[in-house]
């Protein structure tokens, strides 16, 4: 212990004494320790904001539509919406459901005095405002009343607000929506941009009055439902799953001509996604820090050589092997860790300065900056034990005489 | 009479194998008392320089024995050897041999570094030791900043840091004029007389071998004469 207390000593005089060629011997270190960390961090930051993008999509929800998959499945004829029906019998015959919200769909242009905005009407119940986890800015959501009687009354989003009211209190004006004049009785929390579009970008109606007045029939083409968070998501979508092949008529061995989406799922699928591209970026960074580990080594070698005199005296004064090995072995880990340090540093400013440009949060992980930090200093053991052990093997009397 | 402090019996030295081997030392016998100051001449290629590594348990013989202080050497390993010339012995070599860029008081406290002492113990005893060879007030300056002849004071110091029993100093006025030569011999026989340590000094200038008590003429990897003339420790009159 007191000759590992001597050799920390002489290795921070022998860095004090070389300034600039320790610096360079290091920078292989430092720059691979920025690297790996700056791209690690902004890669978390990454993939935070793709989770919180898709969170505010409305956690732990299944959405539930006709057709196969993404699209509507091959040619053969469209497979029918679903109806009311469909949406009673989910809520009353699945366990573990929170709300069920039917959603029926179109574009219309939202008319108020001279301005005027084209959005998306969706016509659907309370329960999406549970299911979505929206409250509101203002105002107040529909009652079941206004809903059974589908009542000419809408909520509207901040987007639609902004363009239709700018600076005034919607609440209790009318709009005309397409042909449609509708009482405006409450205004959605703003949320932004969400996924691919604006989710502020809508009017929200009851279901009766977009099908009736809008779409003029009583299909559905979207039921949202939210999944209790006792429950578990698949085994919900399953049951739904043969619930609803039953009530579609679905033989056995045929496909399903409707599909669940579990936003948990693509949350998933998309920060692991995300999370491959960090590490992958990781591993590139670390390539070059092992690059930095052989720069320690190819300097500390040269050290040896130029330093041979030196050694040898130390070894004639009475140094032993062992401690004149340790004593390279130190200054390299020692070398490698102030490299490790400054990277760190650097690493930490060039995120603070790039998260904001590319518009993803700061997320200071302590983990990946200690095993950075603990890497460098690995590094430094690992490299700098061939060139110690060449200094440690050297014979004090050649050593004396080089020149 | 106490036992000798160094004692060689037989000692060769063989450098290389099959033909082109070459026989340094030739069958070495020598004993050295404690508290004598040994001067050690002889041509290049006599094998004094050998003897000098031998005897400062930085080589070993080929072949016979090697006792100091009563221990065999030969038969020690290279920590062993490392750690009998940290307790034992000090070295002052023709070429200084001094850390650069570090200042003469680091390069004194070296030894002590290796021997574990304490921060206190060692800037007092790499103090005292620069008093001693008067370069108190130059301690904080690097051998770039000191002439030859302080930096050899420098390493003196060095070496006497660690009170060795056996101080070797290998052609220790060589890289210097002979002012600056007969001050270091003025200091070395000093401390030979002043504190009984034992001094072997290889050297080819005999004004300077005359400040010892002992010369050994070395001639073809043998001792060809051994001169006690000097034994009464008469220290020879400056010529100038």
């Amino acid at each position: 212990m007191k000759i590992l207390g001597t050799t920390v000593i002489l290795a921070f005089r022998e860095i004090r004494r070389h300034l600039m060629r320790s610096f360079l011997t290091t920078l292989g270190i430092v720059i691979g320790v920025a690297a790996v960390v700056t791209m690690v961090t902004l890669g978390n930051g990454a993939t935070a904001a793709v989770q919180q993008q898709i969170s505010s999509l409305g956690a732990n929800i299944l959405q539930i539509r006709p057709g196969q998959g993404f699209g509507r499945g091959g040619g053969g004829p469209r497979p029918p919406d679903f109806d009311m029906a469909d949406v009673e019998a989910i809520r009353e015959q699945i366990e573990g459901v929170r709300a069920v919200a039917p959603q029926a769909q179109t574009t219309a242009t939202a008319v108020r005095n001279a301005s005027n905005w084209q959005t998306t009407v969706t016509g659907t119940t309370s329960d999406f405002f549970i299911a979505q986890q929206w409250t509101l800015q203002g105002g107040r959501m529909f009652t079941p009343a206004e809903e059974a009687a589908g009542k000419s009354v809408c909520v509207i989003g901040n987007t639609v607000r902004r363009n239709l009211f700018q600076g005034d209190n919607p609440v209790g004006e009318r709009v005309r929506i397409g042909d449609v004049s509708c009482d405006v009785i409450g205004v959605l929390q703003a949320r932004g941009q969400g996924g691919f579009q604006d989710q502020d970008d809508v009017v929200i109606a009851p279901i009766k009055m977009v099908q009736r007045r809008f779409t003029g029939n009583r299909d559905i083409r979207t039921i949202t439902v939210a999944v209790d968070d006792d429950y578990d998501n698949a085994t919900v979508q399953s049951s739904i799953q043969d619930l609803l092949r039953e009530r579609r008529r679905i033989g056995p061995g045929e496909q399903d001509n409707f599909n669940i989406f579990d936003t948990r799922q693509i949350s998933e699928t998309l920060s692991g996604t995300t999370q491959i591209l960090t590490m992958v970026m990781g591993a590139v960074a670390a390539v070059s820090l092992l690059v930095g580990g052989i720069g320690i080594m190819n300097i500390m070698l040269v050290s040896v050589t130029e330093r041979t005199r030196e050694i040898g005296i130390r070894l004639a004064i009475g140094a032993v092997g062992s401690e004149v090995l340790l004593q390279f072995l130190v200054e390299a880990v020692v070398l490698a860790c102030l490299g490790g340090i400054i990277g760190l540093v650097i690493a930490l400013v060039a995120t603070l300065i790039v998260a904001p440009i590319i518009q993803v949060p700061f997320i200071f992980d302590p983990q990946i900056n200690l095993l950075a930090f603990f890497f460098s200093a690995a590094i430094g053991v690992v490299f700098g034990y061939f060139p110690a052990r060449r200094a440690a093997s050297l014979n004090p009397i050649d050593a004396l005489r080089h020149e | 009479m106490a036992e000798p402090i160094i004692q060689l019996r037989g000692v060769t030295k063989t450098f290389g194998t099959g033909p082109a081997a070459f026989q340094a030392l030739k069958g070495v016998d020598l004993d050295i008392e404690a508290g004598d100051f040994v001067a050690v001449m002889g041509p290049s290629g006599s094998g004094k320089s050998t003897m000098m590594n031998i005897l400062g348990c930085l080589d070993v013989p080929t072949a016979g024995t090697f006792r100091f202080k009563g221990v065999h050497v030969e038969q020690l390993d290279r920590d062993q050897r490392a750690l009998l010339r940290r307790r034992y012995l000090g070295f002052v070599f023709q070429g200084f041999n001094l850390l650069a860029r570090t200042s003469a008081l680091e390069n004194v406290e070296l030894p002590l570094l290796y021997r574990g002492e304490d921060k206190k113990m060692r800037r007092e005893a790499a103090m005292a030791a620069l008093d001693k060879v008067g370069l108190l007030q130059w301690w904080d300056h690097t051998p770039a900043e000191l002439s030859g002849g302080q930096q050899q004071r420098v390493a003196i110091a060095r070496a006497l840091v660690t009170n060795p029993e056996v101080l070797l100093a290998d052609e220790p006025t060589g890289n210097l004029d002979t002012e600056r030569s007969f001050e270091i011999m003025e200091l070395l026989s000093g401390l030979n007389r002043d504190s009984g340590i034992t001094i072997l000094m290889v050297t080819h200038e005999p004004d300077m071998a005359a400040f010892a008590r002992t010369i050994i003429h070395f001639k073809d990897g043998l001792v060809e004469r051994i001169d006690t003339s000097h034994r009464q420790g008469m220290v020879p009159e400056k010529v100038s």
